[in-house]
């Protein structure tokens, strides 16, 4: 049950009336040559490292390597909690949970590259808001998170995630192209709706550079991942009120791509452009910067 | 092409901050502590290209230190590796090259020493999203990515070696995947890495060197969890 690109995901899902998350578990069980219950196993570990990595900066919060980042989950939490979150429940949520993965990266903890460590954030991000919002089980969350993977592997397949290929739109922006499609099948929406929220997200995170102050990925990344999950949640929005996207989104992937190839070198992942030039953000980091 | 499995998409797992300048490098190290029989009391890294300017900010150096006690991509004790090594009497250091630039931007020479007085080095380049090529070992050439199960046979560059070497695996049903044999020059030492898909068992290090021109035979079992993401943050 394999496929090689969105088109032939849908036509699949159609003819085996299968949501996106089974069918990128039966090509996990046939390709990858494991069982069900191996492939459920993995993931949940995939799903515990993910809520660890956001959870534990709310309560211990520290430095990063690099310092350039530490305690911001802490401070979104508080406000959350004191009913001050201007975002509402779920992207205020969301919020601490994506920059809290950053913290936990960026600080040498155990995370899950989603589809890179820079972008780690946001797939768990949406995810555990979405499942504290909606009172789910793991279970959803596990079936959410093969439907996440359906999505990056298509980037993977046939455009790119490297920053230093594709810039930040192929890390963050597939990350919430991915949270988007896992969110839209979760709260219930079609095959044709997840595909048509990833494709959503590609087209309003265009573009977008990758430029880490110092070649560190602390900042802007963090902050970046926050705008990931807001992203994610407005295309997930826009899917499942039924509006339909008139670019689909293998198309937009391969756009993501030519576009990230044409950026300039010293925008993609070099720290010679963008924030990593700013005069006071070179300052924060003189022993790192190039 | 090869197989993208979800694993790889959602993964590696791994300590942070970067799947280049971390878990690539805990595992360069990692795999050139296989090619040298324990225990290490001294260990050297020169660091070239982006290794050398950002190792600090990204826990380069922890890393390394931690593939070179054994240590996998998503193993906690990666933070503590300076403490740990120097509990276990590692001598270690971190030499930063910025003159030479003809290498790849993310590339370490490990220099080993284990306690027999043994030597070695290894060169690494650390491609992205955890995956990594072993260049050089010693002065020869090589190229394996520790993807896949490997024996890495050092030998003399005479004739029948790699009859020997492919004779073995076929009498225990191994397949081989890749193989490709290096040499410093004609008639020296010579190596012949190969790689397959399933595990190599690890007792046919002494059918192998049953053949007199074979010195030395090391198994790198290939690691299922670091995945094989394009080069990302």
């Amino acid at each position: 049950m394999d496929f090689k690109n969105a088109e032939e995901l849908l036509r699949i899902c159609g003819e085996e009336k299968l949501p996106i998350s089974e069918v990128m578990r039966e090509r996990e069980i046939e390709l990858g040559e494991i069982t069900g219950d191996e492939a459920d196993q993995r993931m949940g570990n995939v799903l515990r490292i993910m809520r660890d990595s956001a959870k534990t900066p709310i309560e211990k919060p520290g430095r990063s390597m690099g310092g350039l980042i530490g305690g911001e989950s802490r401070k979104l939490y508080d406000r959350h909690v004191a009913g001050s979150s201007i975002c509402g429940s779920f992207l205020g949520r969301a919020i601490i949970y994506a920059m809290g993965v950053l913290e936990t990266n960026s600080s040498m903890g155990l995370i899950v590259a989603a589809p890179t460590a820079g972008s780690a954030g946001i797939v768990p991000g949406l995810l555990l808001a979405a499942q504290e919002e909606y009172d789910m089980e793991d279970s959803h969350l596990i079936k959410a998170l093969f439907n996440a993977g359906a999505i990056g592997y298509l980037a993977m397949r046939n455009a790119t995630v490297a920053g230093a290929v594709g810039g930040c739109q192929a890390e963050v922006g597939v990350a919430s192209a991915m949270a988007a499609s896992a969110v839209v099948e979760l709260l219930g929406g079609t095959p044709e709706q997840c595909l048509d929220a990833a494709s959503t997200v590609m087209m309003n995170m265009l573009g977008l550079v990758c430029d880490p102050v110092g070649g560190l990925v602390e900042y802007p990344c963090q902050n970046r991942n926050a705008a990931g999950v807001a992203n994610g949640l407005i295309a997930a929005e826009i899917a499942l009120s039924g509006i339909r996207q008139r670019i689909p989104f293998d198309e937009m992937l391969a756009i993501m791509y030519s576009v990230g190839k044409t950026l300039p070198a010293s925008l993609r992942e070099t720290a010679k452009g963008g924030c990593a030039t700013a005069p006071s953000a070179c300052g924060m980091c003189t022993q790192h910067c190039a | 092409m090869s197989f993208i499995s979800v694993f790889d998409v959602l993964g590696p797992n791994m300590i942070g901050p970067s799947s280049s300048h971390t878990a690539g490098a805990a595992k360069i190290a990692f795999l050139a502590q296989k090619m040298i029989s324990g225990p290490l009391i001294r260990v050297e890294f020169i660091l070239y290209g982006s290794f050398a300017r950002t190792y600090h900010g990204h826990g380069t150096d922890r890393a390394l230190l931690g593939g070179i006690m054994g240590f996998e991509t998503d193993d906690m004790r990666i933070r503590d590796s300076f403490e740990i090594a120097r509990e276990r009497g590692i001598c270690f250091s971190f030499r930063p090259n910025e003159e030479e630039t003809e290498v790849h931007p993310n590339t370490v020479d490990i220099l080993m020493e284990n306690s027999a007085g043994v030597r070695m080095s290894v060169r690494g380049e650390s491609l992205g999203g955890g995956k990594v090529r072993i260049v050089r070992i010693n002065q020869v050439e090589v190229d394996f990515s520790g993807e896949y199960s490997a024996a890495i046979v050092t030998h003399l560059d005479k004739p029948g070696v790699v009859a020997h070497v492919t004779k073995c695996l076929s009498d225990r049903n191994v397949n081989i995947a890749f193989m490709k044999l290096f040499r410093e020059s004609k008639g020296h030492t010579a190596y012949t890495i190969v790689e397959s898909d399933g595990r190599l068992p690890e007792d046919i290090v002494d059918e192998l060197k049953e053949n007199e021109n074979i010195c030395e035979v090391m198994i790198v079992q290939s690691q299922s969890d670091t995945g094989r993401l394009a080069n990302g943050l």
